[in-house]
C-alpha cells in the first residue's frame, strides 16, 4: 500500500471544474480508487485526508461541526449546572468564564459557520447541476484550515497553562471587548490562542465562501439562470457574499489585537489615546453580518423543505430572493444596535434603531411567504417538515424579541441581560439548529442512501423541543428581572432561583434529544430502509442522481427549464416553465 | 410567461471561475483594508504624544510614481503575452517587478528613517500604530504581488508560459492593479489628509 | 467611641429588580415604548401563530394512501405580498417614532440646577463613588435623595468612568444601562420617586468577578439624605478602645494603606475602596456579603473565600490581628 496516494485530481483532470464540464454528452468512466485499500480503516482515513470531492468535504464539515457542537453543548451543560441554584460552587469563576467564551466561540465559528459550509458544499453543486465546486483543492484547504483552527482553539486548554505558563482557555467572551484582551488584563497566552485560531479560521472561511460564490456563478448547468436557482442556492450565495465582506473585518480586528499584544501597538490601549469603543464598532461590523451568515442556512433549508412537504412551489420566489438579499444588505448597516449602552449620541442611537427595525420587514415577508407556501398544500408530516414548523414558531418568537431589542430604550434594560441570551438562542437553536436537524433528516437519504428512522426522530424532536423551551423561555423572564449575562453565580431571593432551576432542567431534556438524534444517525445508517434516488418526491436536481451520488454527480449534465426541473419531468403535461 | 426553449450547451456562457475568484478575493481584501483605513482616519489627531504626521512624513513621490507606472507596464506586458511575443512580455513584466521592488526599497528606507532618526515606532503613539499597520499591510501585499509576478516571470523564462495561461496572468495583474488602487487611498489618507489635518 | 449619631433608618430593600416595577425617571420613561412593543409583538405573535396552527391543521395530508394528486400549484401573488410588506412598514414607522422620542427624552433630558452630581468610576470589581460637590467618597453603595414632598424634583446626574476595562451601570428599577468605558465619560441620571434600596449589577463582562460586581442605590428622603451627608462629611474619630486602637495600628503597619484610603489619616491608597465611612455601608466586597463582624472576619482572613480572584490579597493575618482590624473598621462610621 502506498502511503501517499495519487490525488484524484491528477487521475482525471476533467473531473475538475473546467470548461469541458459543459459538454452534456460527455460520458465519464467510473473512477477507480487508486493507491489505497478501500474498506480498511487506513483507507477510510486516507480517503478523508486526501479527498477534494465536494460531497465528502461537505459531510466532513457537517461531521466536525456536530463534534464541536457536542463539545460546546457539554460546556453549556456545565454552566447550567453551576447556575441551577444560587451561590453554587460547582465551577470556579475562571472556569465558568472560560466555558462561556469557548462555548460562544465554538458555536459561532466551529459549529454555525462550518455547518453552513457543509450544507453549501454538499448541495450547491448538486442543485445547480455541477460536478464539483469551482476550486476543489481550495475547498479541501478551507476545510482543513477550519478543522485545525478548532484544534488550535481547544489546545489552549492544555497548551496555555502547561507549556507556556499562562492562564488556560480564553476567558474574554466571544466578542472579547477591549481592553479586556490587552496584555495588561489578559496575561499569558489564552487570548492569543483565541486570536490566532479565529484568524486562521477566517482564512478558511473566506476561501470556502469565494469557492461557493464562484461555483454558483460559473458552474450552473445549461438553463440554470440566476432566476431559476433554488432558493437554497440563493441563500448560500448571499451567505458567501456576506462572509467575503464580513470575515476580513474580523481578521483585521485580530491582526490589531495581535499587534497590540505582541508589538505594543496602541489600537485599543486606552492609556495611550486608544479607543475601547472602536473595537466594538469593528467587531460588530463583522459580528452583525455574521449573525445573518449563521441564519442563512436556516432560510435555505426551510425554503427547500416547506415546498416539498406542502406539495407546492415556494410562494413568491422573486420576493423571497429579494428579501434574502435585502436582509443581507441591511445587515451591513445595523452593527451598533449591539452598542446602545456605550453612550452614542441620541441621533446615532435613533439611526440604528431605524436600520435594525427595517430588518423586520423582509424577515416578516419570509415568514408570511412560507406560511403561504403551506397554505392550500397537502402537508406531509415527515421529520423535516416537523422540525421546520417548529422553526417557524421559534423563529417568530426570536424575531419579535429581536424587535424588542431594537427599540433602544427597551434595549437599555435588556442589553447584556439574560433576555439577550434567550433571544439569540431562540435564533441559533430554535431557528438555525432546528433547521439543521430538518436538513440532516431531509438529505440523509441522499447522502447515505438510507432513510432516517421516523420514530427515533420523533423522540428526538419531542425531547429536544421541550428541553429547548424549558431552557430558554425562562431566560426571557430572568432578563426582565435584572439578571445580567455572563455571571458565574448569583445571590438567592432575587427572583431568579426558580427560573434558573427550570432552565437547567431543560438541558437534560435537550441532552436526551441529542442522544436520540445520534442514535438515529447510527441506527439508520446500519439498519435503515434503502432510500432510492428520490424518496421525498422532491423537485430539485440533487434528487435526479443516485443516492449517494457518484463522485461525478451526474453522468449526463442536466439541462433545466424551470425552478423545479423534476416537477417538469414528473408532470410533462403541466410543466413549471409555463407559469414562471 | 412564454415557454423558455431549452438552451443548448453551446450558447450557455458563464463567467470564468478564475477571474471571478480573484475579484472575490479582491473584495475580501478591500474589506480588510477598509478597517485599517478607518482606524487610521479615526485616530488622526488622537495621539497623546509626538511625533505627528506633519513632523515626520514626506510625500513619497518617486515610489508612488514607480508603483503607478507599474500598472501601465503590466498592462503592456499582457498585450505581448496575448500575441505570443515572449521577449516583449519578459521585458515589460520584468520592468513591473523592478518597479515593485523599487517601491519596497523606498518603503524600507522610509521606515528605517522614521524608526532610527525620528523615533517613531509602532508603539510610540496611535499615529505610529495606525501608520505602520496600514502602510505595512499594503507593503505586505506588494511583497506578495512581487512574488507572484516573479513566479510568472520565471516560468516564462523557462518557456513554460503558454497562451493558455493568459487567464492566470490576467488574474495576477488584477491583483497588482488592486494593490495599486489601494496605494492611491493610502497615499491620500496618510500622506495628504493626515499631514494636513495635523494642527 | 461608639456610634452616637443616630443613622436614619434604612429604607426597605427591594430584592427583585423587576424592570416592570420602576421607581425612577428613566426606567419609567422606558416603560412606555416597552409596553407598546410588547403589545405589538403579542399581536403579531397571536396572528402568526394562529395562522400557523390553522394551516397545519387545515392543510394536513388527510389520506396517506393518496399521494398522487398534487394540490393546486400557486406560484405567488404580488398583491398579497405587497400587503404583508406595507403593514410591517407601518408598524416599524410607529416604533421608530416612539423609540426616537424616548431616546431623546432620556438621553438629552435637561438637568435642573439643583441636580445632585455624582461621579462613578468602575474598577475590577467594585464601584468608586464620588460626590464632588459634597466632598464625599464612598464605594459600591450610592445614596441619593428622592424628590421632596412639596414636589420639588431632585434628580441625580451620574458621570460614569472606568479605571480599567468596560463595565456597565445597571439598576433595573431606576434606569437602563450605561457603560463605563475607559478613556471616555458617559452620563446617566436617576430620579427615585420614593425611598428604597435598589439592587443593580455590573452588566458588561469585565473579568473574573464580574458576577460579584454588585451595586445598590439607597434612595432617601431629602431629610434623611442630608443627615447621611453630614455623617459622611465628619472626619473619622480616633478609636479609644484598646482593641480598636490595636486594629488601627495594624491597619497602618500591615500595608492596608497601600490600597485603601481613610480620610484625614496617612492612609492614602487608591487601588481599593475608600474606607473612611466603611461602617456605614450595608455590604462588603462590592455586595458579595452583608457587612457583619463575621463576614468581615472571613473577608480579612481570605478575601478569595468570598470572592475568588479578587485583587485584595490574602494578607496572612493572625486571628488576633483580624479581631483588632474588625474592631477598628467597625468604628469607621
Amino acid at each position: 500500500m502506498r502511503l501517499w496516494p495519487t490525488l484524484r485530481l491528477s487521475i482525471n483532470p476533467k473531473i475538475m471544474a473546467n470548461d469541458t464540464i459543459f459538454n452534456a454528452n460527455d460520458q465519464r468512466p467510473e473512477l477507480e480508487p487508486v493507491g489505497y485499500e478501500t474498506g480498511s480503516l487506513t483507507g477510510v482515513f486516507q480517503e478523508l485526508v486526501f479527498t477534494v470531492d465536494h460531497k465528502k468535504l461537505g459531510l466532513m464539515y457537517i461531521g466536525s461541526a456536530l463534534l464541536f457542537f457536542v463539545v460546546a453543548g457539554l460546556l453549556a451543560s456545565l454552566m447550567r449546572i453551576q447556575l441551577a441554584i444560587p451561590g453554587n460552587t460547582f465551577l470556579p469563576p475562571d472556569v465558568f468564564n472560560q466555558s462561556f467564551t469557548m462555548h460562544g466561540t465554538t458555536m459561532v465559528f466551529l459549529v454555525g459557520m462550518p455547518m453552513a459550509f457543509g450544507f453549501a458544499n454538499y448541495l450547491v453543486p448538486l442543485m445547480i447541476g455541477a460536478r464539483d465546486m469551482a476550486f476543489p483543492r481550495l475547498n479541501a484547504f478551507g476545510f482543513w484550515v477550519f478543522f485545525f483552527s478548532g484544534f488550535l482553539l481547544y489546545f489552549s486548554y492544555i497548551g496555555a497553562p502547561g507549556l507556556y505558563a499562562a492562564g488556560s482557555a480564553p476567558d474574554v467572551g466571544w466578542f472579547a471587548y477591549s481592553p479586556l484582551t490587552s496584555s495588561a488584563f489578559s496575561r499569558g497566552h489564552s487570548t492569543d490562542y483565541w486570536t490566532l485560531s479565529l484568524m486562521l479560521g477566517g482564512i478558511g472561511s473566506v476561501a470556502t465562501a469565494i469557492n461557493i460564490l464562484v461555483t454558483v456563478f460559473c458552474l450552473r448547468c445549461p438553463g440554470m439562470t440566476l432566476g431559476k436557482l433554488p432558493v437554497f442556492v440563493w441563500c448560500m450565495l448571499v451567505m458567501a457574499f456576506l462572509v467575503i465582506l464580513a470575515v476580513p473585518c474580523l481578521s483585521a480586528c485580530q491582526i490589531m489585537i495581535t499587534l497590540d499584544r505582541y508589538l505594543g501597538a496602541k489600537f485599543f490601549d486606552t492609556q495611550a489615546g486608544g479607543d475601547a469603543v472602536l473595537w466594538q464598532h469593528f467587531f460588530w461590523i463583522f459580528g452583525h453580518p455574521e449573525v445573518y451568515i449563521l441564519i442563512m442556512p436556516a432560510f435555505a433549508i426551510t425554503s427547500e423543505i416547506i415546498p416539498v412537504f406542502s406539495r407546492k412551489p415556494i410562494f413568491g420566489y422573486p420576493v423571497m430572493v429579494a428579501a434574502v438579499i435585502s436582509i443581507a444588505f441591511i445587515s451591513l448597516g445595523v452593527w451598533a444596535h449591539h452598542m446602545f449602552c456605550v453612550g452614542m449620541v441620541s441621533l446615532a442611537n435613533a439611526f440604528f434603531v431605524t436600520s435594525t427595525l427595517l430588518v423586520a420587514i423582509p424577515t416578516g415577508i419570509k415568514i408570511f411567504n412560507w406560511l403561504a407556501t403551506m397554505h392550500g398544500g397537502k402537508l406531509r408530516f415527515e421529520l423535516p417538515l416537523i422540525f421546520c414548523i417548529a422553526f417557524l414558531f421559534q423563529f417568530l418568537i426570536a424575531g419579535l424579541t429581536g424587535v424588542m431589542l431594537a427599540v433602544a430604550p427597551f434595549d437599555w434594560q435588556l442589553s447584556d441581560s439574560y433576555f439577550v441570551v434567550a433571544h439569540f438562542h431562540y435564533i441559533l437553536i430554535g431557528g438555525l439548529l432546528f433547521t439543521i436537524f430538518a436538513g440532516i433528516y431531509y438529505w440523509y437519504p441522499k447522502a447515505l442512501g438510507k432513510m432516517p428512522h421516523f420514530k427515533l426522530g420523533l423522540y428526538h424532536f419531542a425531547f429536544f423541543t421541550i428541553g429547548f423551551h424549558l431552557t430558554f423561555l425562562p431566560q426571557h423572564f430572568l432578563g426582565f428581572l435584572g439578571m445580567p449575562r455572563r455571571i458565574y453565580t448569583y445571590q438567592a431571593e432575587r427572583g431568579w432561583d426558580e427560573w434558573n432551576l427550570i432552565s437547567t432542567i431543560g438541558v437534560a431534556f435537550q441532552a436526551v434529544g441529542i442522544v436520540f438524534f445520534v442514535a438515529n444517525l447510527i441506527y439508520s445508517f446500519r439498519r435503515g430502509k434503502k432510500a432510492g434516488d428520490d424518496p421525498w418526491d422532491a423537485w430539485s436536481l440533487e434528487w435526479t442522481t443516485t443516492s449517494p451520488p457518484p463522485e461525478y454527480n451526474f453522468a449526463t449534465l442536466p439541462v433545466v427549464k424551470s425552478r423545479r426541473p423534476l416537477w417538469d419531468a414528473k408532470h410533462p403535461d403541466d410543466p413549471d416553465w409555463k407559469h414562471e | 410567461m412564454n415557454a423558455a426553449p431549452a438552451p443548448s450547451s453551446a450558447d450557455w456562457k458563464l463567467p470564468s471561475p478564475r477571474k471571478l475568484g480573484i475579484i472575490s478575493l479582491i473584495v475580501a481584501e478591500s474589506a480588510l483594508f477598509t478597517i485599517f483605513v478607518v482606524a487610521y482616519l479615526f485616530y488622526i489627531n488622537k495621539s497623546l504624544s509626538g511625533p505627528l504626521p506633519k513632523d515626520v512624513l514626506e510625500f513619497p513621490l518617486l515610489s508612488s510614481l514607480a508603483l503607478f507606472s507599474s500598472s501601465a507596464t503590466i498592462f503592456i506586458a499582457e498585450k505581448f503575452l496575448r500575441v505570443g511575443k515572449r521577449a516583449g512580455f519578459l521585458l515589460w513584466w520584468g520592468l513591473t517587478i523592478a518597479l515593485g521592488l523599487y517601491f519596497l526599497y523606498c518603503t524600507g528606507r522610509e521606515w528605517s528613517h522614521l524608526i532610527v532618526e525620528k523615533d517613531l515606532t509602532i508603539c510610540t503613539n496611535v499615529f505610529g500604530t495606525t501608520f505602520y499597520s496600514l502602510v505595512g499591510l499594503h507593503a505586505f501585499h506588494v511583497i506578495v504581488g512581487v512574488l507572484l509576478l516573479a513566479g510568472i516571470w520565471i516560468s516564462s523564462l523557462h518557456n513554460a508560459l503558454l497562451t493558455g495561461h493568459v487567464e492566470h496572468v490576467e488574474s495576477i495583474s488584477y491583483y497588482w492593479h488592486f494593490v495599486d488602487c489601494i496605494w492611491i487611498i493610502v497615499l491620500t489618507v496618510v500622506y495628504v489628509l493626515s499631514v494636513q489635518a495635523t494642527p | 467611641m461608639p456610634a452616637q449619631a443616630v443613622s436614619p433608618p434604612s429604607p426597605a430593600l427591594t430584592k427583585v429588580a423587576n424592570i416592570f416595577n420602576p421607581h425612577s425617571g428613566p426606567a419609567e420613561l422606558i416603560l412606555e415604548p416597552t409596553y407598546l412593543v410588547l403589545l405589538v409583538s403579542l399581536g403579531i405573535f397571536l396572528i402568526v401563530t394562529g395562522l400557523l396552527v390553522y394551516i397545519v391543521i387545515k392543510f394536513r395530508q388527510r389520506s396517506p394512501e393518496d399521494p398522487l394528486t398534487e394540490p393546486p400549484q400557486i406560484y405567488g401573488s404580488y398583491n398579497i405580498e405587497l400587503a404583508w410588506t406595507v403593514i410591517p412598514c407601518l408598524v416599524v414607522f410607529v416604533l421608530v417614532l416612539v423609540s426616537a422620542r424616548t431616546i431623546v427624552e432620556i438621553q438629552d433630558a435637561p438637568m435642573p440646577e439643583n441636580a445632585l452630581k455624582i461621579r462613578v468610576v468602575g474598577h475590577q470589581w467594585w464601584w468608586e463613588v464620588h460626590y464632588p460637590d459634597l466632598g464625599i467618597v464612598t464605594a459600591n453603595e450610592i445614596h441619593v435623595p428622592t424628590g421632596s414632598e412639596d414636589g420639588t424634583r431632585r434628580p441625580t446626574h451620574i458621570t460614569l468612568e472606568s479605571a480599567d476595562v468596560i463595565h456597565s451601570f445597571w439598576v433595573p428599577q431606576l434606569a437602563g444601562k450605561t457603560d463605563l468605558v475607559p478613556n471616555r465619560i458617559n452620563h446617566t441620571w436617576i430620579e427615585p420617586v420614593s425611598p428604597g434600596v435598589f439592587l443593580g449589577n455590573c452588566a458588561e463582562y469585565c473579568g473574573t468577578q464580574h458576577a460579584n460586581m454588585l451595586l445598590r442605590v439607597i434612595a432617601q428622603s431629602p431629610e434623611d439624605f442630608a443627615q447621611w451627608v453630614v455623617t459622611q462629611q465628619k472626619a473619622p474619630s480616633i478609636p479609644t478602645e484598646p482593641l480598636a486602637t490595636q486594629g488601627r495600628r495594624n491597619f497602618y503597619a500591615l500595608s492596608c494603606v497601600n490600597c485603601h484610603k481613610i480620610e484625614s489619616t496617612p492612609a492614602e491608597g487608591v487601588f481599593g475602596p475608600d474606607l473612611t465611612k466603611f461602617a456605614t455601608r450595608q455590604t462588603l466586597g462590592s455586595g458579595v456579603a452583608p457587612r457583619t463582624p463575621e463576614t468581615l472576619r472571613a473577608w480579612l482572613a481570605n478575601p478569595a473565600s468570598l470572592k475568588p480572584g479578587c485583587y485584595m490579597p490574602d494578607m496572612q493575618l493572625s486571628p488576633q490581628q483580624i479581631d483588632a482590624l474588625v474592631a477598628y473598621l467597625e468604628t469607621l462610621n
